[in-house]
Order: C-alpha cells, then sequence, then structure tokens
C-alpha cells in the first residue's frame, strides 16, 4: 500500500457523527473533503469492519483534512436500510450541502437539518435512487456474453 | 495592487476554525444561497407583488459565459444579484453508477471524460487508488512519466482558463491567443497519448505506452516557446487598466470561508493561504522536484487570474527538472497480474495469446478493501474513493471533483454585484460541467 494514501479510519454511530466531527475540528482538521457513500447489498462479505460495529446496508463515508499536520482522516458511519437518516454536517462545514445533496439524490439517505432537501443532480421528478445496488443499469443489448 | 507573490511557507492559521468564523461563514451562506426548488422560480414570480421589486432571473443552462451547461437561478434587484442558485445535473450521465460494470483497466476511459480539460488527473487518481489496493510499486520511470504528462496537461488546462477567460471579459483576442498555445500543448500530448483529449494513457500499473522518440525535442520546444508567449499575456491583459477593472476587487472570498466550503485549488490560494498537494502530502515524485506555491493577497477574480498564469510558469520550471531527470527502465510495472505481454511475445507464443485476451476480456482482480486516492488537479483536489469486493470491477467508485464543490462559492462571490459581474466570477471559478455532473 502506498504510505501516502494511508488514512486512518474512523468507525462511528450516526449519533457521534457530530460529536466526532467537532472534535476533529478542533484537533485541526479544518475541511471536509468529501461526503459520499456506499451500498454494500450486494458485497459479498465485509472483513474489515471491526466487531464491535454491526454492519448495515449503507455506509456513510466522510472524509475530513487537517493542514497543520498534513493528512486525512475517514469516518465510516452505518446506516440501516430501513431508517436512512442521518444528522447533517452543513452547520458545521458548510461546504457539506452539495454532497449531502449528491448522496441524498444517489442513495436516498435523508440529512436531517439540511437547508435544502432536493435533489440535485436527477431531475426532481425522477423516482429512484441511481446508485443503490438494486436500481438496474440500461443496457443496450450486444451479442456477446457479459465479461462478468 | 493585487500582484500576487510567491511563498514557501506553510501557511496554517488555528482561527480560521474557531466558532465564531463558522458562524460568520454560516451567515454568509443564508443570506447568499437562493433555496427554492428548481421549477419555483414561474411560480414564485407570478406570486410576487408589484411593489416587490426583484425578480428571479435564469442564466442558462444554455449560455456561452457558462463553461457548459450551467444554470444559475439570480435573485436580481434591478442589475443587482442577491441571492442566487446554481442548478447542475444536465450532464449528468452517471459515470459513477457505469465504473461498477466497466473493470479496472476500462475504469480510466470512464474517468477521463469527467475533467475534459484536464483527463489526465482524473485517470491518475483512479489509478492510483488502484494501485493502493493492489498493493503496487510503481518503476520510478512510470512516476516521472506521470509527471511529465500531468504538468503538460495543467499548462493546457491553464491555457485554456486564459482563453475563456478573456473571452468572458471582452478581451476576446485572448481567446485565440491561448487556443493556439493550447494546441501547441495538447499536438505534444497527441504525440505522446495518441489523442487530443480523453487519452486513457495512464493505467492502473503504469502509463500505456513509453515516451515515443522525440519527445525530448518537443517539450523543449514547448517551454523555449512559451515563457515568451506568457509574456505577452501580461502586456495584453495583466497590464489593462480595462481588464484590471472588470476584475479587481471582484468576487472576493476569504480563507475561512473557502475552508469552510471545502474549496481547494486556485480559489483557496488566491486568498493568501498555500495549500498545494503536491508540496504538502506530495505524491508520485513531487517531492524530488523545486517549485513555487503561487498564492494570491485579495480572493478576487484577478487574484486568481494572475494564479493560474504564474502556476503555468510553475509548470514549465518543473518540466525542465523532469527533463534532467527521467529515469530509464520500465514505464509499467512488470507484473503478470496486471501487466499484458509484450506485443512481440504475442506472435510467438500461445500462453501469451491467453494471458492478452484474459487480461483485456476478464480483466484482473483486486483485493477486497477502501481506499481514498488524491492529487492536486488544475482545479483543485480530485480525490478517487475506491471500494473493492475482491472482483474485477470496483464495487464503488466515487471521483470527488473539485469543480462540483467549488461551484458552492459562486452564490457567496456573487452576492452585491452586478450581473456583468457574475460572468467574470463563473469564468474565475473555472468549473468543468463534466466533473460537476458526472
Amino acid at each position: 500500500m502506498n504510505d501516502v494514501f494511508e488514512t486512518p479510519v474512523l468507525h462511528v454511530s450516526r449519533d457521534q457523527l457530530i460529536e466526532t466531527v467537532v472534535g476533529l475540528r478542533d484537533e485541526g482538521y479544518v475541511s471536509v473533503l468529501d461526503v459520499t457513500a456506499v451500498d454494500y447489498l450486494e458485497h459479498p462479505g465485509r472483513h474489515d469492519l471491526p466487531p464491535e460495529v454491526e454492519p448495515e446496508r449503507f455506509e456513510l463515508v466522510v472524509t475530513l483534512i487537517s493542514h497543520a499536520a498534513p493528512g486525512r482522516t475517514r469516518l465510516r458511519v452505518q446506516v440501516p436500510a430501513d431508517d436512512p437518516v442521518v444528522p447533517t454536517l452543513f452547520d458545521l462545514f458548510p461546504g457539506t450541502e452539495a454532497l449531502e445533496r449528491e448522496v441524498a439524490d444517489m442513495f436516498g439517505i435523508a440529512f436531517e437539518g439540511h437547508p435544502d432537501p432536493t435533489r440535485i443532480l436527477m431531475p426532481p421528478d425522477w423516482e429512484g435512487h441511481p446508485l443503490r445496488k438494486d436500481f438496474a443499469v440500461g443496457r443496450i443489448p450486444v451479442q456477446f456474453k457479459a465479461t462478468r | 495592487m493585487s500582484a500576487p507573490e510567491t511563498t514557501a511557507e506553510a501557511a496554517t492559521d488555528p482561527s480560521v476554525t474557531d466558532e465564531a468564523t463558522a458562524e460568520a461563514v454560516r451567515r454568509r451562506e443564508d443570506s447568499a444561497v437562493l433555496r427554492i426548488g428548481e421549477d419555483d422560480g414561474e411560480r414564485l414570480e407570478a406570486e410576487s407583488s408589484a411593489s416587490d421589486t426583484s425578480m428571479i432571473m435564469n442564466m442558462g443552462p444554455q449560455h456561452p459565459s457558462t463553461h457548459g451547461v450551467l444554470r444559475l437561478m439570480l435573485e436580481m434587484e434591478g442589475e443587482t444579484v442577491m441571492r442566487s442558485k446554481p442548478v447542475i445535473g444536465y450532464l449528468h450521465t452517471g459515470m459513477e453508477k457505469t465504473a461498477e460494470t466497466l473493470t479496472y483497466l476500462q475504469g480510466p476511459t470512464n474517468v477521463t471524460r469527467m475533467d475534459y480539460a484536464a483527463p489526465l488527473f482524473s485517470e491518475l487518481a483512479f489509478s492510483m487508488a488502484t494501485e493502493a489496493l493492489l498493493g503496487l510499486e510503481l518503476p520510478p520511470r512510470a512516476t516521472w512519466i506521470r509527471m511529465l504528462m500531468c504538468e503538460l496537461n495543467r499548462i493546457s488546462s491553464h491555457l485554456l482558463f486564459q482563453a475563456t477567460n478573456g473571452m468572458d471579459i471582452g478581451a476576446v483576442s485572448m481567446m485565440l491567443y491561448g487556443w493556439r498555445e493550447r494546441e501547441e500543448a495538447l499536438r505534444l500530448l497527441e504525440t505522446i497519448t495518441g489523442l487530443r483529449m480523453n487519452h486513457n494513457y495512464i493505467r492502473p500499473g503504469g502509463v500505456a505506452a513509453d515516451l515515443p522518440d522525440g519527445w525530448r525535442d518537443e517539450v523543449l520546444t514547448l517551454i523555449d516557446t512559451l515563457p515568451a508567449r506568457l509574456n505577452e499575456f501580461d502586456t495584453l491583459l495583466t497590464g489593462q487598466p480595462i481588464y484590471r477593472e472588470r476584475l479587481q476587487g471582484v468576487g472576493v472570498i476569504n480563507t475561512a470561508e473557502c475552508l469552510a466550503l471545502g474549496v481547494t485549488g486556485p480559489i483557496l490560494r488566491s486568498t493568501g493561504y498555500a495549500w498545494d498537494l503536491r508540496r504538502d502530502m506530495p505524491y508520485l515524485a513531487y517531492d524530488q522536484v523545486e517549485f513555487d506555491v503561487v498564492v494570491g493577497t485579495y480572493g478576487d477574480c484577478f487574484d486568481r487570474y494572475a494564479i493560474r498564469l504564474n502556476e503555468i510558469r510553475e509548470s514549465i520550471g518543473i518540466l525542465a527538472q523532469i527533463l534532467d531527470q527521467m529515469p530509464s527502465g520500465d514505464y509499467r510495472v512488470q507484473d503478470k497480474k496486471v501487466t499484458p505481454p509484450p506485443r512481440a511475445r504475442i506472435d510467438e507464443s500461445m500462453e501469451a495469446l491467453i494471458h492478452h485476451f484474459k487480461i483485456f476480456t476478464e480483466g484482473f482482480k483486486v483485493p477486497a478493501g477502501e481506499v481514498y486516492a488524491a492529487v492536486e488537479s488544475p482545479r483543485g483536489e480530485l480525490g478517487c474513493y475506491m471500494v473493492s469486493d475482491g472482483s474485477a470491477v470496483p464495487y464503488r467508485m466515487h471521483i470527488r471533483g473539485p469543480s462540483f464543490v467549488n461551484l458552492q462559492t459562486l452564490p457567496h462571490l456573487m452576492r452585491g454585484g452586478m450581473v456583468a459581474d457574475a460572468v467574470a466570477i463563473i469564468s474565475s471559478v473555472d468549473p468543468i460541467m463534466g466533473e460537476v455532473d458526472r
């Protein structure tokens, strides 16, 4: 593994998310770079979670950066499929607005307290959340067998 | 005068994260961003009373100064922009979803179409994420070729900015000069990769092909001719009163706001904050070359213009050092798992043919795991978050596009300005819509 990209990972629950980000901010993490999510519906087996973390279908991934001691930290938050709601980070870092809207649009994860919970990339009347694993990819039939 | 100065000292200001500043940023955000639905403009317009002097105006999505299909909803008070909202998604083609069906070898063909002005950076982030999961160590020549290509691409991307920025402000002759110089850089990229854009040249495991004969002379010709041309840009634009008048003091942002909004790249540096991944978190071999991180002073449109112009000069300096230090050796890793056999072997060995065929049809399996790899693209931090489930296609591939995040500064920069300034501001943020919408 290339050392440059080795990033400490913190597994936090939804309730701890805000206080963890506040704590990191006070430690010198000046910016939230990225908010994204993964749908683990079809993943064959997840071995990278510590035993005390209960795996859920969705995982919210937040990347923060510290400039004083250059480095990033990644937060991984388990989000259950039957209650996909996460508190917003907008009040701490307003730059997460568009990123959270994208996650809400693509995965159907709601951000509690977000100022503008509308779709960002898909049309407003679109049904479904395209990056979920049970959302089919459109296909053009070809004569070759799929390589997978 | 807001002539940018170069500095090498680490700029870290602890005060930018304190409570009061976050609150101030938040307040400005609330007063600048128009939070209404995409279709609500007309309804609000119909409901508004005669005494209400503000109106909602649409700019785009088809507008020459929006650099693609960006739509802005502007709340106008006469000719003054009050609140605004960027509406995006017109170029959304689901590239992150597509990535889940393409093998790791096909992946770069997909991501290279995101930021089409700087395609090699997306390929680089994708390849580095894949290599981090595979645990591959690249041969030095591959690393240096990647640096050479990225700096060439940074030059062509910033030249494109100079051209379009000039055009947006009304210095139309600048468009021709910027395009002429960019074409020189693209011709060189074409000589090396075979394509002017969407190169698919940087691939997991190295690069697609070794540098062609005569590459050194061509790079030398470029770095000999460019500095004089850049001085012409200075004569044409930098000192010109009308041009300065249009840019100075327009679209001002400060460091605390940039950091709170997650902004990176030239916009962050224009506030006087020296942060460049190439220097502060070096990847490839950037710790072995010398260059200055160009910063501005006022965080206005002029600083952003001047930073990009001077970054071209820094890139030329890096290219000269790369020419001196380019090592010999392999241009891709010699690992049978990810590297197809040499072309000549395929004609004589059945096993080599099968091996070649399997790599290009089935792909190679990547160990399960997740990684975030980031590079400094001409627009800021370009990150690739990748999750592998152990198969030959990524389980999830996400690109953190700098344009996407930087676009959030538009309402802040435009508030209180004239609608003509809005054009200058969009241009100075330099968004590439392919990367915004993906």
